[in-house]
């Protein structure tokens, strides 16, 4: 069972958000997805996902949700990572490793502006 | 795959391809038996005998993308080169259960790796999914300790709320790793 304490924090911490209204996020709900087959894990998704996940919680960035997909059908490119901005069109990056996935959280998910160098052509 | 908790997400991934509702995923350190066991259970579609059997071929997969599924004879050569093996039930309609055990001590063991990171991942990936994670660590003296993690509280007070919220993930973070960290030996120098 999760200890008390922390229901108890995140008891707080959803009452704070709900008094901020911020519950759907404001900048128009960015998704990214990770690609999580045999084939993502074997060439470092998870580490990938970990690094997107330390960078939202240490930039306190609202408003992106992270999950998760199967295999694409595009081995060699993996750790592959989907970023998907309100109504723009998708982008998928080939061979996000912990740090380019560090610089798409902040040059893309944060600044709007996609990092070229990893775009796959899809 | 160089970790036995990569090999766990891995696995769980299939649980979720199943249209499971319930996943658990139990990890058993056990120095005093010299066996290490994970396994997942899920209560997903399952799969008739003929398939079950399939599953241990590396050319099969359920999957349109590609034409191989390594995840299960990944898990069960890495299981028998560390002096185990790996079991796998299920009945079409029911679930299935995959049971990986190796020999704790063995030198061919594969490392189990970050358990934490791959609890945290499954559970902020899949919020749909039930998510039931359990650690047990028995030490040589057969003294035990356990931590348990069962998703159904967290869900219930966050409500519609994301997990992936910064101050979320990151007491979700802290509940999984002070929890794991409480079953390890403290160690005095």
């Amino acid at each position: 069972m999760p200890a008390i304490k922390s229901l108890e924090e995140l008891k707080r911490v959803r009452e704070e958000a709900l008094a901020k209204k911020q519950m759907k996020s404001a900048p128009g709900n960015i998704q990214v997805i990770v690609a999580m087959g045999t084939c993502g894990i074997a060439a470092g998704a998870r580490d990938t996902m970990k690094s997107i996940l330390s960078f939202i919680e240490s930039q306190q960035l609202s408003g992106v949700t992270v999950t998760q997909t199967g295999c694409m059908g595009l081995c060699e490119q993996e750790p592959i990572v989907q970023v998907i901005i309100g109504d723009q069109p998708k982008v998928v990056y080939g061979k996000v490793n912990a740090e380019v996935a560090s610089q798409i959280m902040k040059q893309h998910v944060q600044s709007g502006m996609p990092v070229k160098d990893y775009v796959l052509p899809i | 795959m160089r970790e036995i908790a990569l090999h766990l997400l891995d696995i769980a991934e299939n649980s979720v391809a199943a249209e499971s509702r319930t996943i658990c995923m139990d990890v058993s350190e056990d120095l005093q038996n010299d066996w290490l066991k994970v396994s997942i259970k899920d209560d997903g579609r399952g799969m008739d005998a003929e398939i079950a059997k399939q599953v241990f071929d590396p050319f099969y997969t359920t999957r349109a993308t590609r034409k191989v599924g390594l995840g299960v004879p990944l898990l069960k050569l890495a299981a028998e080169s560390a002096g185990g093996g790996l079991t796998l039930e299920t009945e079409s309609g029911k679930g299935t259960h995959v049971e990986a055990a190796f020999r704790h001590s063995h030198i061919d063991r594969m490392p189990l790796g970050d358990v934490g990171v791959t609890m945290l991942t499954l559970l902020i990936s899949y919020p749909h999914i039930h998510w039931m994670f359990r650690y047990r660590l028995t030490q040589k003296d057969g003294a035990a300790k356990e931590f348990e993690l069962d998703d159904d509280e967290i869900k219930s007070v966050l409500g519609e709320m994301s997990l992936t919220e910064p101050e979320v993930l990151r007491i979700l973070r802290g509940m999984i790793e002070e929890g794991i960290d409480a079953l390890m030996p403290q160690f005095v120098y």
